[in-house]
C-alpha cells in the first residue's frame, strides 16, 4: 500500500539520510548541467537548473526488505510532483508500484542543486533527471544480478521489482540485490523507455499523500510537534513600512500559558505553551504603532497612481506593425480600460514554521516551496553554516505562491523569535495575520485601444499596462507583469504592448499565474470586445487568428465541440469562451452562465487543455478543475483594499472565496500528446476569468471590466 | 484553570485548560491529536470540523467547557485505516489535492449522511457550503459524498 513515509516530521539527518536502515542508497551520476540545460532550454544557473553535475544523486533508496522509497526534491502543496516525480522514478526503475512510499529530500545543493517548487517548473525539471535515476538505479540491479548468475545482463530483464533471467526463469528481487547493486559502477548513457512502453507514467495512480490526508495524519507543517516545543505568536505593525514604537507587556504576561513576551526585527513575539494562550496574548498586548511613510496610502490613492502613470511614455513589450498607423485606418476602433484590485493568495494553513536554535546547528519544520531558501534565511538570521540547519520539509495545506523564495518572511520571524528560545519554537500566523502581511497579487490597470478591418474583424490592438513591477526590468520590462499580453497569440497585424512600474508600497509576489491571471483577462476580455464590435463569433474570430499557434487552435476546436458552441442552450444560459497559454501549456474553456438578481451563476465550465505528455491524468484533472475554482474567487469575489497604509480585510468574512455552492459542473478534455510535459498549475485558474467575463457579456450586452464581479450590477 | 472531562473517539480524557480554550486547540496542543486543522479561528472555513454527539461543530469557536462531559469524534476517530464509508469514498476518488481542508469536509460530510442518507447535489451544497477548499476539490467531494451514500447503503459503518 502506498503511503508517505511516518517518518515525516521525525529528524531525518543528512547521516542518518545517506545510512538509512535496512537498505543501501544508491547513488547516481546525472547528465552534465550543461548538456542538460540545452536540452530543457534553460539558461545555466537560474532557478531552474537541473541538479548538478558528476556529484552522487540519492533520488532512490532500496531496502533489503523491499522497500523503496524516492526522495522528492519538489514541494507538495496539492499540486502533485510527490507522485508525479514518484512516478517518472518507477517507471524506469521497474518496481512495484505499490511497495512505493516517498519522502521529503533533505535540502542538499551538491545532491539536488537549489531545490524549489515555482512556477509551474516542478514536472518539467524533474522530468529527465528522475526517469534517468529511476534509469540508472535499474542498470544498476540487472548488473548485480548478472554478476550473481554469472551472465551477461544483455539478457537479463527488470520488472515489477524483480530481475529475471527469461532463460530459465529465475529471478532476484530487488530488495535481495540492493547491497549488490549499490557497489555496481554508475552506468554512462543509460537508454530511457520508450513511452510507448510506459506502464506508469500517463496511468491516474492514486496520490502517494491522500491517504494519510484523509486519515488525520500529521504532516502539514502547523502538525508538528516536538518534545519540549513552545507556541509563537507574532503582533506586526499594520501599515505597510510602519514600526512599533512602545508596547506594555504586562496583560499578555498575565495570561495563562504565556511565557514570555519580548520586540523581533518584525514585532512583538509572545511565547506560551500553547497556541491559543499565544494568540490571547497578541490580542492583549498593549503596542503604540508609528505608522510610518504610507499611513496615507489608500485604495483610491493607489488607483490614482496607477491612472497618473498610464498616461506616461511606456518601455515596449511587444510591437508587431504599427498600432497607431492600425487604429488610425481601422474601420471602427473601441477604448477600454481593465482593472484588477490586490489579492491575497489565502491557502488553507497559515503560515507557519518551527525552529530549533541551538548554538551549534538548527532544525526547521517548514511547509515551504523553496527547502534551500529557506535554509539560507535560518542559517543568516542564526548566524550559522547553511550546512548546520536541517530543514524538515513539510507537505504545504495549498501554496499558490506564498510559500516561496521571495516570500519566506513566516520563516525569517520564526528564526527571530528561536533565537530567544532554548526550546524547539512554532510560530502559527493567525487567518488576520496572514490576510493582512501577504505578499499580494498586485492591482493591475490597462488602457486598451483596439480596431477592427473593414470585413469586422479584430485587426489592432493597443495596451499600455500600469503594474507593479515583480522582480527586475529588462529595457524597462517586467516580464511577469505583462505575461499575457506581451506573448498574446493572435496575429494581429498591428500590436502594441507597453508597460510602466506603478509602485505602491504594498509588498507583492507570485500568486498562481503571476500576470497571466490578471492580462489573461484584461486581453481575453477585451478581444472579445473586438469580435462584438466586428459581430464576429467569438470562437470563429479566435480561430481565424490562431492558426500559427496549432496546439490553442486544437484546445479552441476540442472546447467548443464539447461544450455545443453554436447550439441552443436553456433559457437564460449564456457562453462565453476564452482560450490561454501559459507555463508552457494550451488552455481553452466555454462557460455557461446565467443571471440570477443581478449576479452571474457559472452552471458549466468545459476545459480543453494541452500540456504535453501527460504524467497522472487524476492530478491532472484537479489541477484544470482547480484551476477553475481558483479562478472563479478571483474573478467573482476576492478584493484587498487599503486603508491608512494597512489591508482592510481581516478573514474570510470579508475575504470570501468560492464556496462549493458556487462551483460549476465542470468537463475536462485532455488532449492526447507525446510533447515534452509542461506546466498544469498555473493554465487554468487565468483562463476562467474571460470566459465568464464573455459569458456575462453574451447574457447582459454588459462588459465587466473592472473585478470583481461582485460589485458590478447585471440586472 | 479548571479540570475538564470528556470523550474523545471513545476514550475518556480530562484536561486542565482555561476553560474558555477552544476545543480546536485542547485538540491538537494538550492531546496531540493534529488531524483537526485550524483554518481560520472564527467558525469562517470548516476546517477545524469535529462532531460533538454527532453534530458537526466548529472546534476552533467552542469552548472546551462547552463539550464537558459531552462525546467528542474527531477524523482520527472514524477510522484507522480508511474503512469508515466517507474516507472509503474520499480514498476511492482520490479527492485531496493538499489536504488541509478536508479532515473538516469529511467530518462535515459524515455528520450530514448521518441525517440524510441520501442526499441531492442541492442538499450537499447547502450543507457544504461552510467548507472552503482553496484547492477546488468540491467537485469531487459532491462525488464522493454520494459514493459514500452508497457504501453506508450497503451496509459500510457510519
Amino acid at each position: 500500500m502506498n503511503t508517505i513515509s511516518t517518518k515525516t516530521i521525525t529528524s531525518v539527518s543528512r547521516r542518518g539520510f545517506l545510512t538509512a536502515a535496512g537498505g543501501v542508497m544508491l547513488g547516481f551520476v546525472l547528465p552534465g548541467r550543461k548538456a542538460s540545460a540545452q536540452q530543457v532550454g534553460i539558461p545555466p544557473g537560474n532557478l531552474f537548473a537541473p541538479p548538478p553535475a558528476h556529484k552522487p544523486n540519492a533520488y532512490i533508496h532500496i531496502g533489503t526488505d523491499e522497500s523503496v522509497t524516492f526522495y522528492i526534491t519538489k514541494s507538495e502543496m496539492g499540486q502533485g510532483p510527490a507522485t508525479a516525480c514518484s512516478q517518472m522514478l518507477a517507471e524506469e526503475l521497474e518496481c512495484d508500484w505499490s511497495k512505493v512510499r516517498m519522502e521529503f529530500a533533505p535540502v542538499d545543493p551538491a545532491s539536488f542543486g537549489h531545490q524549489t517548487t515555482v512556477g509551474s517548473q516542478a514536472v518539467r525539471t524533474a522530468w529527465e533527471p528522475m526517469r534517468r535515476a529511476g534509469a540508472e538505479a535499474r542498470e544498476m540491479l540487472i548488473q548485480a544480478a548478472a554478476d550473481k548468475w554469472g551472465v551477461n545482463k544483455s539478457q537479463l530483464r527488470a520488472e515489477n521489482g524483480f530481475v529475471i533471467n527469461p532463460a530459465n526463469n529465475e529471478r532476484f528481487s530487488y530488495g535481495s540485490l540492493a547491497e549488490a547493486a549499490a557497489k555496481v559502477a554508475v552506468p554512462d548513457n543509460v537508454q530511457l523507455k520508450d513511452p510507448k512502453n510506459y506502464k506508469i507514467i500517463g496511468k491516474a495512480v492514486k496520490r502517494l499523500d491522500s491517504r494519510d490526508k484523509i486519515l488525520g495524519k500529521p504532516v502539514f507543517g502547523l502538525d508538528t510537534r516536538m518534545p519540549g516545543m513552545l507556541y509563537a505568536t507574532l503582533e506586526r505593525p499594520p501599515a505597510f513600512g510602519g514600526k512599533i514604537a512602545s508596547f506594555d507587556a504586562a496583560k499578555a504576561k498575565a495570561i495563562p500559558g504565556v511565557k514570555d513576551v519580548f520586540q523581533t526585527p518584525r514585532g512583538v513575539a509572545v511565547v506560551a505553551d500553547n497556541t491559543w494562550a499565544a494568540m490571547q496574548g497578541k490580542k492583549v498586548l498593549s503596542v503604540q504603532f508609528d505608522d510610518g511613510p504610507n499611513a496615507a496610502v489608500s485604495s483610491a490613492t493607489i488607483r490614482a497612481s496607477f491612472v497618473q502613470k498610464a498616461s506616461e511614455q511606456g518601455a515596449v513589450a511587444r510591437k508587431e506593425g504599427d498600432a497607431v498607423a492600425g487604429l488610425a485606418k481601422a474601420a471602427k476602433k473601441i477604448d477600454a480600460v481593465y482593472e484588477v484590485p490586490f489579492l491575497s493568495h489565502a491557502p488553507m494553513e497559515p503560515m507557519n514554521c518551527t525552529v530549533h536554535a541551538r548554538p551549534d546547528g538548527a532544525d526547521v519544520w517548514a511547509p515551504t516551496q523553496s527547502p534551500t531558501t529557506t535554509r539560507a534565511v535560518v542559517a543568516e538570521e542564526l548566524g550559522l553554516p547553511p550546512e548546520k540547519v536541517n530543514v524538515h520539509v513539510m507537505f504545504c495545506g495549498g501554496g499558490f505562491g506564498r510559500r516561496g523564495e521571495g516570500e519566506l518572511d513566516w520563516v525569517l520571524e520564526a528564526a527571530q523569535i528561536a533565537k530567544r528560545i532554548q526550546a524547539p519554537v512554532k510560530l502559527t500566523w493567525t487567518r488576520e495575520d496572514d490576510m493582512q502581511h501577504d505578499y499580494y497579487r498586485p492591482a493591475s490597470y490597462v488602457e486598451f485601444s483596439g480596431g477592427i478591418d473593414a470585413q469586422g474583424w479584430p485587426a489592432v490592438l493597443k495596451a499600455k499596462v500600469a503594474c507593479p513591477s515583480f522582480s527586475f526590468l529588462r529595457d524597462g520590462v517586467d516580464g511577469t507583469a505583462v505575461s499575457g499580453l506581451s506573448n498574446l497569440n493572435y496575429e494581429l497585424p498591428d500590436m502594441l504592448v507597453d508597460y510602466r512600474v506603478a509602485a505602491t508600497p504594498v509588498p507583492i509576489s507570485y500568486w498562481r499565474a503571476p500576470g497571466a491571471n490578471q492580462n489573461t483577462y484584461f486581453a481575453e476580455s477585451f478581444f472579445d470586445e473586438l469580435c462584438a464590435l466586428g459581430s464576429k463569433d467569438p470562437v470563429e474570430a479566435r480561430r481565424r487568428l490562431l492558426a500559427k499557434t496549432p496546439r490553442l487552435l486544437n484546445v479552441l476546436n476540442v472546447a467548443a465541440e464539447k461544450s455545443g458552441w453554436g447550439t441552443k442552450l436553456p433559457a437564460g444560459r449564456f457562453r462565453g469562451v476564452a482560450v490561454g497559454s501559459n507555463s508552457g501549456s494550451f488552455c481553452a474553456m466555454v462557460a455557461e452562465v446565467s443571471i440570477v438578481k443581478g449576479k452571474a451563476k457559472v452552471h458549466r465550465v468545459v476545459s480543453a487543455f494541452d500540456c504535453g505528455l501527460v504524467i497522472n491524468p487524476g492530478i491532472l484533472k484537479q489541477q484544470v478543475e482547480g484551476g477553475v475554482v481558483f479562478g472563479l474567487a478571483a474573478a467573482a469575489k476576492g478584493e484587498i483594499t487599503l486603508e491608512r497604509g494597512r489591508v482592510v480585510q481581516t478573514n474570510f468574512n470579508n475575504y470570501d472565496v468560492t464556496r462549493m455552492d458556487e462551483s460549476p459542473m465542470m468537463e475536462t478534455h485532455i488532449i492526447p500528446s507525446t510533447e515534452r510535459p509542461s506546466g498544469a498549475g498555473e493554465a487554468t485558474n487565468p483562463t476562467i476569468i474571460p470566459a465568464v467575463v464573455n459569458a456575462i457579456f453574451a447574457a447582459t450586452g454588459k462588459r465587466v471590466r473592472k473585478l470583481p464581479l461582485r460589485l458590478a450590477n447585471l440586472a | 484553570m479548571a479540570s475538564v472531562k470528556f470523550n474523545v473517539n471513545g476514550r475518556p480524557q480530562t484536561v486542565d485548560v482555561v476553560p474558555e480554550m477552544p476545543l480546536l486547540w485542547v485538540l491538537r496542543d494538550v492531546l496531540g491529536m493534529t488531524g483537526t486543522k485550524f483554518g481560520c479561528g472564527a467558525a469562517l472555513c470548516g476546517a477545524c470540523t469535529v462532531h460533538v454527539e454527532g453534530n458537526a461543530v466548529r472546534s476552533c469557536s467552542t469552548p472546551v467547557q462547552n463539550v464537558s462531559g459531552k462525546n467528542v469524534t474527531t477524523i482520527e476517530g472514524l477510522s484507522t485505516d480508511g474503512s469508515h464509508p466517507v474516507q472509503a469514498a474520499w480514498i476511492e476518488f482520490d479527492v485531496p489535492q493538499c489536504g488541509y481542508c478536508q479532515s473538516g469536509q469529511i467530518m462535515q460530510a459524515t455528520a450530514l449522511l448521518n441525517k440524510n442518507s441520501k442526499p441531492s447535489d442541492a442538499d450537499i451544497d447547502e450543507v457544504m457550503r461552510g467548507n472552503i477548499c482553496r484547492c477546488g476539490t468540491y467537485q469531487d467531494i459532491r462525488k464522493a459524498i454520494h459514493r459514500a451514500s452508497e457504501l453506508k447503503a450497503k451496509g459500510g459503518r457510519a
